[in-house]
């Protein structure tokens, strides 16, 4: 049973949404823009009625659909103010042009993203294609396991995307239904500590500012485009060492000490090892636990920061193994999975590299049990296993 | 054109701050024909002034005084606009006073 | 009734918007803008859809505009400026600002009665305070003269163009000013770059109010329409003087007529100038013509039925 600390409330038992909610409450920000979409609606239905009670601050903006939601976001944001929103799926999609927009616009707008499947068939359940979507946008991604990390990425989003070397969109993914609707024991921090935390905005270019007037979004011909797009490759450069300072401060403030970019668990001395992301992670803890008691060298490297990619921590963890199965919630038909794809690349300078593996599972909402996970890890021993793609409880 | 620059020089997030310095492309050379003024005939109804697509009528004291040359375009609005035909438009080669201003009698045939 | 030396005065003061731009040289549209942005006193911010007046204004590392201004995408003007305000009125209640603001989005027709319909008609009924303008040139221009739901009947463009098959544009254009009508908001109106008083007095009762404002403002393309440049604002005048874009305001529900022509020009007057419209006059076309001065005459009169007649005199 764990003791609350000093400054921190007591535990409380809630759902994904709610953690998304409460973080939200706390940080108070000046302008939320946001439209319905299962799995996220519950999210707003919460802060809507923080709004109506004067528990926040916030301008809400109900707009009438997710592309008008992130523009709003952007023209918020580029006013100066603090600027949040959340969606899923196909609202994602829709609002994937204006993302990349605000990314090139240097816009620090925080974004839950309660990762569902991407149309078509439509389909209501989690997996990790709508948060592919971000891949190439210049976009900040974070992935929670579980209700508690969701509040705090929530509230480290906030200070790495506002960063003077960052400035760009965060999206914290949690996983749909099965981290958005379920309950879990979150401890929270108070909400005059979380106010100190996350500081005040300050933002560079503000529109309000009518004595400096600006002109953002300009047309950029081949002269300046590149330019241009390679100042976002600097500032997404410099996330993971704005992440790590953030981390220091957070433990400092909460207890909970988030170290780096992957949370690596009996990694260290395993022979075999799973890599996954979100709430799957849980399932292959169990999986592991379950091996290990029967004294197997297996382990499992949860990786929390997707975007941009810790490639040299990642290789560095991985390269000494036997073998290893990237779990893949999405596709990205045509070739491996985001992950194997990310994983594979990062150990190809590496002189000793192990045998690696792709596995989709979970698409649509299908669920994994621990079982699946141990024959994985069994299976990934046979150095005769196929090296095209596997899935995952698929009817074959 | 101004120089170009590196991508650290450059303002993030392709903002251009509107400084009273910024660069300005000086549109002039676009023209074949120009305006020019006959003073005496202008009433300062300012119909030009509001019809220039270019801020190429210059005013001073809501007066008309003639053309900034750097931006005009010779598009020929204000020509055609004027009630009293004080603005007729020239070849661009045509050697003209400053702002376009012709004082003296009327205007030539 | 607005006073051009006072116009005139503030540009000399605070010049918001400058050549240098891009845009071709008689273009209608800095016309309107320059005319909205002087009959207002208050600072303003501009949110700008893509297109002839956002390309043209903002080529990297040059800017015409010396007031805050944002362009975002295409669609999402209306969608942008709402995020603007609701980012003032949160901060203003914060105490962090304390300056009155006037809030400005400009779209030309494409960005405006299509793609960014949906954006526009979800800022007006959430009702922000702002006031949207939308730069009526009857097609996408800036990409090649492309139809749009504004493009009159039987005009050429280049993805309906006539040939043996085709009279060109084959349907009639939509009145988006009833459209945004429909939607109850303070102010709505319809102004052109020929009438300047008209459109400066429009903007000032359109910023006097609080909540969404409109106005649709005919800004004639001479390259789009086929006819000489220096002709930009005369063409303007023949839409009006021939009742094809009537000048009028709906203010809380109530219509005004602010200009009725002395005598209301045949149709042919507006047609006949612009080589878009040339194709028209060969005799198997004139039904077109015909068909075009029926629903103008139809428009007019529902109009002159239901307004009163107030005119804006300068």
């Amino acid at each position: 049973m764990a003791v609350a600390k000093p400054g921190a409330r007591k535990l409380e038992v809630l759902t994904g949404h709610q953690a998304v909610a409460e973080a939200m409450r706390q940080i108070n920000p000046d302008v939320v823009a946001a439209y319905p979409i299962t799995p996220q609606s519950e999210i707003m239905h919460y802060f809507a009625s923080y709004v109506a009670d004067g528990k926040v601050d916030t301008e809400l903006v109900t707009v009438e659909s997710e592309h008008s939601a992130m523009s709003a976001c952007v023209g918020a944001a580029a006013a100066g103010a603090r600027t949040m929103t959340a969606t899923a799926s196909q609202g994602l999609a829709l609002m994937i042009e204006v993302v990349y927009i605000a990314a090139a616009m240097r816009l620090p707008i925080v974004m839950a993203i309660a990762n569902r499947a991407l149309s078509g068939p439509i389909n209501i359940h989690c997996d990790h294609s709508d948060a592919m979507l971000g891949r190439d946008a210049g976009v900040v991604q974070l992935f929670a396991e579980n209700a508690q990390e969701t509040y705090d990425f929530m509230l480290m989003a906030l200070r790495v995307a506002e960063h003077p070397d960052v400035l760009l969109p965060v999206w914290v993914n949690l996983d749909g239904f099965t981290l958005t609707h379920t309950a879990d024991v979150v401890e929270l921090i108070d909400d005059a500590a979380v106010k100190e935390f996350i500081g005040e905005y300050k933002p560079r270019y503000p529109l309000l500012d009518v004595d400096h007037p600006t002109t953002q979004g300009p047309f950029a011909l081949p002269e300046y485009y590149f330019e241009l797009k390679r100042q976002q490759v600097d500032a997404i450069s410099n996330v993971p060492s704005v992440l790590l300072q953030v981390q220091e401060e957070f433990a400092a403030l909460s207890g909970r000490r988030y170290e780096g970019f992957f949370e690596p668990y009996y990694l260290d001395d395993a022979d075999y090892a799973l890599v996954v992301m979100g709430s799957t992670a849980g399932t292959a803890k169990a999986a592991v636990d379950e091996l290990r008691a029967q004294g197997e060298k297996v382990g499992l490297l949860k990786l929390w920061l997707f975007r941009p990619f810790p490639r040299r921590e990642v290789a560095e963890a991985l390269k000494g193994k036997e073998a290893v199965a990237v779990l893949d919630r999405a596709l990205s038909l045509g070739s491996y999975g985001p992950l194997y794809l990310e994983i594979s690349s990062a150990l190809y300078e590496c002189e000793e590299r192990p045998r690696l593996y792709n596995y989709t599972y979970g698409l649509g909402g299908r669920d994994t049990t621990a079982e699946q996970l141990t024959d994985v890890l069994h299976q990934i021993q046979g150095e005769k296993l196929s090296r095209e793609m596997h899935y995952i409880g698929l009817r074959e | 054109m101004p120089e170009l620059k590196t991508y650290k020089e450059l303002p993030l997030g392709g903002v251009i701050p509107a400084t009273a310095d910024r660069p300005r492309k000086k549109t002039g050379d676009w023209r074949d024909e120009k305006p020019v003024l006959y003073p005496e005939k202008c009433v300062n109804c300012l119909l030009c002034w509001v019809r220039c697509p270019e801020t190429a009528i210059l005013t001073e004291d809501q007066q008309m005084r003639g053309f900034d040359y750097d931006y005009c375009k010779g598009c020929g609005i204000c020509a055609q606009t004027c009630p009293t035909e004080a603005i007729r438009m020239v070849d661009d080669a045509e050697e003209v006073p400053p702002l376009g201003r012709i004082e003296g009698e009327g205007r030539q045939e | 009734m607005p006073d051009i030396k006072t116009l005139a005065k503030r540009e000399e003061e605070r010049k918001r918007f400058e050549g240098g731009h891009a845009l071709c040289a008689g273009c209608g549209i800095p016309i309107v803008v320059r005319t909205v942005l002087n009959s207002i006193e208050q600072p303003v911010v501009v949110a700008n859809a893509t297109g002839c007046l956002e390309v043209g204004t903002t080529l990297y590392p040059y800017t015409s505009w010396n007031v805050p201004w944002i362009h975002n995408a295409f669609e999402n003007a209306a969608a942008t400026i709402s995020g603007v305000e609701a980012a003032y009125r949160v901060l203003k209640r914060k105490g962090k600002i304390d300056r009155d603001i006037v809030f400005v989005a400009f779209g030309g027709d494409g960005g405006t009665y299509d793609i960014g319909l949906q954006a526009l008609s979800g800022a007006l009924e959430r009702g922000h305070n702002f006031l949207y303008v939308c730069y009526d040139n009857e097609a996408y221009m800036n990409t090649g003269i492309q139809r749009s739901s504004a493009t009159p009947l039987g005009a050429f463009a280049t993805t309906e163009p006539p040939g043996k098959r085709s009279i060109g544009k084959r349907r009639r254009r939509k009145d988006l000013t009833q459209i945004i009508a429909g939607h109850h908001i303070p102010y709505v109106a319809q102004a052109s770059i020929s009438h300047w008083y008209d459109l400066s007095e429009k903007v000032k009762r359109a910023v006097a109010k609080e909540g969404p404002a409109f106005i649709n403002v005919m800004s004639t393309c001479f390259r789009g329409w086929r006819f000489d440049a220096s002709l930009t604002t005369e063409i303007a005048r023949l839409a009006v003087e021939t009742g094809f874009w009537p000048l009028y305001e709906i203010e809380d529900g109530e219509c005004r007529i602010t200009y009725v022509p002395e005598e209301r020009l045949d149709i042919v007057e507006w047609l006949k100038p612009q080589g878009r419209f040339a194709h028209l006059f060969k005799p198997e076309n004139r039904w077109v013509i015909d068909k075009i001065q029926e629903e103008v005459d139809r428009e007019w009169e529902e109009l002159l039925r239901r307004c009163k007649i107030a005119p804006i005199t300068d």
